[in-house]
């Protein structure tokens, strides 16, 4: 007989009122009056009253908590709502609840009897409720595709004698069996293969193999030479490797006249050039062929960098999107070479308007409604939270950026950095070979039917057939006792010999990965750990159940590493071996299911020549969906005014430029102790564009982390828009004390539509710019990633077909190391009589800026045209600014630095002013550059710009060392709170005083 | 001198262990992390340890309740070692979810439930020192962060009296420098009587929410690049030490 505990706060439970004021958030009709919560463990194992009533002392808190069996209702309530997990999806709570009733009851719990958790809410409210409002609460707490509700009315709660007993326990019908797949079928018939997936007996098909009619004929020619027909798990196989996630097809293959394709003729081809010509000051060690980046870090260690994307899972849930996102790139890092240690997460998300209220649908009947844009908001950012705490890395830099375009698909970002010795046992650690031989070993978590498809489905846009098993919930701590096993214990005493990470396409690609190494494998699924019986050989291949790593073991090192797993409570297996034979062998059981050549597995995909097609008028034809159709009435703007206080308070309280320290605050960015300059910054606490870091607490070097992104700009002109975020990325990083000349890139292209040739313009364009900046700026990319299908395509709420696609993405993430941490420079203002410089020119294009967007005028190409186009890069002018900005910063010059981006001048002013406390006087008067109006003083986001602040008594100093460079005093730091603005006129354009543009600038997310 | 020796206990989610050591060792003492299956297999005996340090972290993720997994892991397997160890003249420290830890095996009294706004929360505090403890010698008031979901800190009537009574309220969040410059309130988290740490077993035994070990560094300070900025122009040297740097001295001090 299962039993049931639950867990009631015996104290003023502070949950309750937080959930309380969520709830009267919805718009409710009837406001609600109180709440309280219950946890509850289904414990589904036979226990005695004893063992029961002890399950209950170790569940509870005997101070705060009680413990009952019997769920206890509040007097007064009208709704009880139990929200628990649907089967299969990671329990942590329950999980953990079973590890703790194993070990103090010493009971040992059978495979298919485990402890579930879930939470019921009681709702009282000031009245009577309808069935609408109890609906919009019920909706606010759970997420179907992951999750059950279950609902009662207080009579029928208390007809029932509480809530209904639920076992989520996963039934399968066990048929781990093989079938073969015929490909005898007609072109439409393949092509239905490929985008439905393999069809199973009763009809329903498996979901996406994203297989294209020519890789599907490629696969038939290959098999009708073997005489045979494929089986489904050759077939998924196939379908992960080649996936445009997996093998990066778009960038790989031919692109017009460039045969290498982009990646090799611009990204790598970039970073190619610029090592060669740094010759001996070439701090690249490992670069786009392991799992993340690495550069020197000093003579003993080397920092890798990765950032990853998660975009399709997030937008379905955004929860476990964004949590698997976080813990997914923290396996990037421990599978860099034989394991780096992580030290610094970042984070990013593209998202829309938390207040945007478009109903979106995944099918013409709208019985799959896609989550609304704060909900998607608010479980990102809880997954990083999440994610990250629980990890103990901590997550410093991070931005958040809103476009109605981000409304279908949100993108995010995620990222970790790493340090890993240079030698270990006497071996080069980023160097890691597999040998023939080597047993292949699984560590870490079970598999489970969750996160199939996962790497297809990426590889394609979202849509009704989008799976839901694409989503898996994280589970960081079991990831968190791998981690700390591998990379602190294992990997030093030299136990293995690769490593690498199990996501996207799961075991198929990990093991597939590593035995290109030897030249072939045989693994057997029956040896894998599983979380449920049942799942068919195909599932257990290509799962993409998390917190698993893959290990190459020398047979002799296996005892020793297994035990010292087992005494981490770290679960590992072998499932086969590493061999030479050149094919790939998967057997279940007696069963040979998988026997592919390893050539064909890797290189028989066919290779695509793509073509791309300059735009006519790609503006217009994007923008449909968008909030931009204001732009008609908004033309009427007038750009010229005599004050421009409300404008510049306007500006910082825009979502793009506003402070989101809600995020900041509840990431943990101090762990491990090496917080240098931390995400806020400042009396003001204003949200930083770099992070400094000491990841050696031994050593006084520091990682300066930056990053940035002009989705504005893409559809203006994609290449300036790459230039703008190559510079921005290392401007910002510069602005803090970085050296330009020791600074790596990474990039994360996120495109939409990438089918489409113009997509594929515009993306070529980018990726022109890359190489063009990069080797200019001498800053190589280290490591990548790219997401190619953003696109969503469903059901507006009146039922119409609806694409939306993201604005083509880059993100730029730079990464340097500085010698002396103590060094780095904040941006706050730091004392009153202090002059204020601006670096650089001031180009009046206002193409793409912050502030034509809040005029409603933000993409209108003709506008555009006639106020200035959008800004370019002068990569030369602005290498040899930001190499005497170093030095001056090297001689403790320069008392606070930011980056003049996003809302220009004027937010950069604001920043600095205000987040040091202080006012200030500035003039535009004779501010170089080619501007004319104020306008364009105030808000264009130009290029190469830095602010700086510098003690007076050291002015003539920090002018000398800036010789040859726009370096112009605009003005000086005020002892009060005004901040005053005059023009060429010496007229005062705009008096704001920094106390009121602090709280414009915290004023729009403040609540959340 | 022989140094004392200092555990940091790690294991299941425990991920402070590594700065905790380091701060241990800076202030010249010893410290070995050991993972707590070492001690339950008998591996690693408690008793050859002067200092026992349970550090911050996410046990078990914070399932089921802050710190409660892990108690009930030690007070199924090391009860007795920890009772022998805490009545000898030795010194326990609890930070963050190690007081959390503490609390939940019944070592030091009361609870910690979720913040205020049940969120979690990094930011800076400033604390005012309001019992005896060797932790605290010679400290007045000090400045740290807090990074943590549930650190309201709870105790019923009696449990009150007691601390009172034994001098035993550590530290309290107070409006200091910190809240000055960064505008922010006293207290982060809704705690009874704005308890910051609690001390047991005469001062020896110190749980608090605040983490010591992320103050160690002069640039762990939130204003530091404005104290940096002063001192360069009045001509002086940065110093190393942070605020958090004394607590674990006093440790080593005790021994010697």
């Amino acid at each position: 007989m299962p039993s049931r505990i639950y867990i009631q706060s015996a104290i003023p439970d502070a949950r309750s009122g937080v959930k309380k004021d969520y709830f009267n958030s919805l718009g409710l009709r009837i406001r609600v009056k109180s709440v309280s919560l219950a946890d509850c463990y289904v414990i589904d194992k036979e226990l005695n009253g004893e063992q029961l009533k002890k399950a209950g002392q170790l569940l509870a808190n005997p101070l705060t908590e009680t413990a009952a069996e019997k769920l206890c209702a509040p007097e007064n309530f009208h709704l009880a709502v139990e929200i628990g997990f649907l089967p299969g999806v990671t329990d942590n709570v329950g999980g953990t609840a079973r590890e703790t009733l194993d070990d103090g009851l010493k009971i040992k719990f059978a495979p298919a009897e485990n402890v579930y958790s879930s939470r019921v809410f009681f709702i009282a409210f000031e009245k009577k409720p309808g069935a609408e409002d109890m609906e919009k609460i019920k909706m606010s707490l759970f997420n179907p595709l992951i999750e059950r509700a279950a609902v009662k009315l207080s009579v029928d709660f208390k007809k029932d004698g509480g809530m209904d007993l639920v076992i989520p326990k996963v039934k399968l019908e066990a048929k781990a069996e093989v079938v073969e797949v015929n490909l005898e079928l007609s072109d439409r018939e393949l092509e239905a293969l490929g985008k439905l997936g393999i069809e199973n007996k009763d009809g329903t098909r498996r979901g996406p193999l994203s297989l294209s009619l020519d890789y599907l004929k490629a696969i038939k020619k290959y098999f009708d030479e073997q005489g045979r027909k494929p089986t489904d798990v050759e077939l998924e196989t196939l379908a992960q490797t080649w996936s445009e996630h997996c093998k990066h097809t778009i960038f790989a293959d031919p692109m017009d006249e460039l045969e290498r394709g982009i990646y090799k003729t611009y990204i790598k081809g970039a970073t190619e050039a610029i090592r060669k010509k740094k010759g001996k000051k070439d701090f690249c060690v490992s670069v786009f062929t392991d799992n993340s980046g690495a550069i020197a870090f000093d003579e003993n260690y080397l920092i890798t960098h990765k950032v990853e994307t998660h975009n399709t899972p997030s937008a379905l849930d955004p929860f476990g999107g964004s949590v698997t996102g976080i813990v997914g790139v923290n396996r990037d890092c421990l599978g860099f070479g034989l394991g780096a240690k992580p030290v610094i997460n970042v984070y990013g998300f593209c998202l829309a308007d938390p207040e945007d209220g478009t109903e979106l649908f995944r099918d013409k009947e709208k019985k799959q409604k896609m989550l609304s844009a704060r909900r998607i908001m608010e479980g990102v950012v809880a997954g990083i939270n999440a994610g990250g705490n629980q990890s103990g890395i901590p997550t410093n830099l991070g931005f958040i950026y809103f476009d109605p375009r981000f409304r279908g698909k949100p993108l995010v970002f995620a990222g970790t950095v790493g340090i890993i010795p240079r030698q270990i046992k006497g071996r080069s650690s980023h160097i890691k070979k597999s040998k023939p031989g080597d047993l292949i070993v699984t560590a870490g978590g079970r598999i489970g039917a969750d996160g199939i498809h996962g790497a297809t489905f990426s590889s394609e846009s979202l849509d009704t057939h989008s799976p839901a098993t694409a989503v898996q919930i994280g589970d960081p701590i079991t990831q968190k006792k791998m981690s700390d096993a591998l990379v602190k214990e294992a990997r030093d005493l030299g136990l293995y010999s690769s490593i690498t990470d199990c996501g996207a396409g799961g075991l198929s690609s990990a093991v597939g990965e590593m035995a290109e190494a030897t030249g072939g494998c045989i693994v057997n699924l029956e040896k894998a750990p599983l979380k449920y019986p049942g799942l068919a050989p195909w599932q257990i291949w290509i799962s993409e159940s998390q917190e698993r790593m893959v290990l190459s073991v020398p047979e002799k090192n296996w005892p020793a590493l297994r035990s010292l797993l087992e005494n981490r409570g770290v679960e590992a297996a072998v499932i086969g071996k590493f061999t030479d034979s050149g094919k790939a062998s998967v057997e279940f059981g007696e069963e040979t299911v998988l026997d592919l050549e390893m050539d064909f597995l890797h290189n028989g995909r066919p290779i695509k020549s793509q073509t791309t097609k300059k735009p006519d008028d790609l503006v217009t034809q994007n923008l449909a969906l968008t909030q931009w159709k204001k732009i008609e009435g908004a033309r009427t703007q007038p750009l010229l005014k005599k004050d421009y206080s409300k404008d510049i308070l306007n500006l910082i309280s825009k979502l793009n430029i506003c402070g989101f320290e809600f995020i900041t605050r509840q990431y943990d960015h101090e762990v491990q102790a090496g917080s240098v300059l931390k995400p806020l910054a400042g009396r003001g606490r204003i949200n930083a564009q770099a992070t400094v870091t000491r990841p050696v607490l031994s050593s006084k070097k520091g990682v300066v982390l930056s990053s940035d992104l002009y989705p504005a700009l893409s559809e203006l002109d994609p290449y300036k828009m790459a230039a703008t975020s190559i510079d921005g990325a290392i401007r910002a990083a510069v602005a803090t004390g970085a050296d330009i000349d020791n600074l790596a890139l990474l990039d994360n292209f996120c495109w939409s539509s990438s089918d489409d040739p113009e997509r594929l313009w515009q993306l070529k364009e980018a990726a022109r710019a890359c190489y063009d900046f990069a080797t200019a700026y001498g800053a190589p990319f280290i490591s990548g990633k790219d997401s190619m299908f953003n696109d969503f395509k469903g059901f507006s709420a009146d039922g119409k077909p609806i694409k939306i696609s993201i604005p083509p993405t880059l993100l730029i993430s730079a990464i340097g190391v500085i010698p002396d941490a103590y060094r780095a420079i904040s941006l706050d203002a730091k004392a009153a009589g202090d002059y204020i410089y601006v670096l650089g020119d001031t180009d009046g294009g206002m193409g793409g800026s912050e502030y034509l967007a809040m005029l409603g005028l933000g993409l209108d190409p003709g506008l555009a045209e006639k106020i200035g186009k959008v800004p370019g890069v002068d990569p030369n002018k602005n290498y040899q600014l930001y190499k005497l900005f170093y030095q001056a910063v090297q001689k403790n010059l320069i008392a606070s630095a930011i980056s003049i981006s996003r809302g220009g001048l004027a937010s950069a002013l604001v920043k600095t002013l205000a987040g040091g406390g202080f006012g200030g006087d500035v003039s535009l008067k004779e501010l170089p550059g080619n501007w004319k109006e104020n306008y364009q003083a105030l808000f264009s986001e130009s290029n190469g710009r830095i602010l700086a602040t510098v003690d007076k008594k050291k002015a003539a100093e920090f002018e000398k060392a800036m010789v040859n460079t726009t370096c112009f005093r605009i003005g000086r730091v005020g002892k009060n709170s005004d901040i005053k603005i005059s023009d060429k006129k010496n007229k005062i354009i705009s008096r704001i005083t920094a106390v009121g543009a602090l709280k414009a600038y915290k004023n729009p997310l403040k609540d959340f | 001198m022989t140094k004392p020796k200092v555990i940091i206990f790690s294991g299941y989610g425990l991920n402070c262990e590594e700065e905790t050591a380091y701060a241990f060792n800076l202030a010249s003492g010893k410290a070995e992390i050991v993972h707590i299956n070492d001690l339950v297999a008998g591996r690693k005996k408690l008793k050859n340890y002067e200092i026992l340090a349970v550090p911050g972290g996410f046990s078990y993720g914070d399932d089921t309740g802050s710190g409660k997994a892990y108690a009930n892991k030690l007070k199924n397997h090391l009860k007795e070692e920890l009772n022998g160890f805490v009545l000898k003249d030795k010194l326990i420290i609890g930070i963050c979810n190690g007081f959390q830890i503490l609390t939940q095996t019944g070592l030091l009294p009361g609870a910690l439930a979720a913040n205020k706004n049940a969120r979690y929360l990094d930011r800076w505090v400033d604390l005012k020192i309001t019992g005896e403890s060797p932790w605290l010698k010679g400290i007045k008031s000090l400045s740290l962060p807090i990074a943590h979901g549930e650190g309201k800190y709870f105790a019923d009537k009696n449990i009150l009296a007691g601390l009172k009574k034994e001098n035993s309220i550590a530290l309290k969040y107070v409006k200091g420098e910190i809240c000055d410059y960064q505008d922010l309130e006293a207290n982060p988290n809704g705690a009874m009587e704005d308890i910051a740490g609690i001390t047991g077993y005469g001062g020896r035994v110190f749980g608090l929410m605040p983490h010591p070990e992320r103050g160690m560094f002069f640039h762990h300070s939130p204003d530091w690049p404005v104290e940096k900025e002063k001192l360069i122009r009045a001509g002086k040297q940065l110093p190393e030490s942070g605020p958090g740097m004394q607590v674990f001295k006093n440790a080593i001090e005790y021994f010697s």
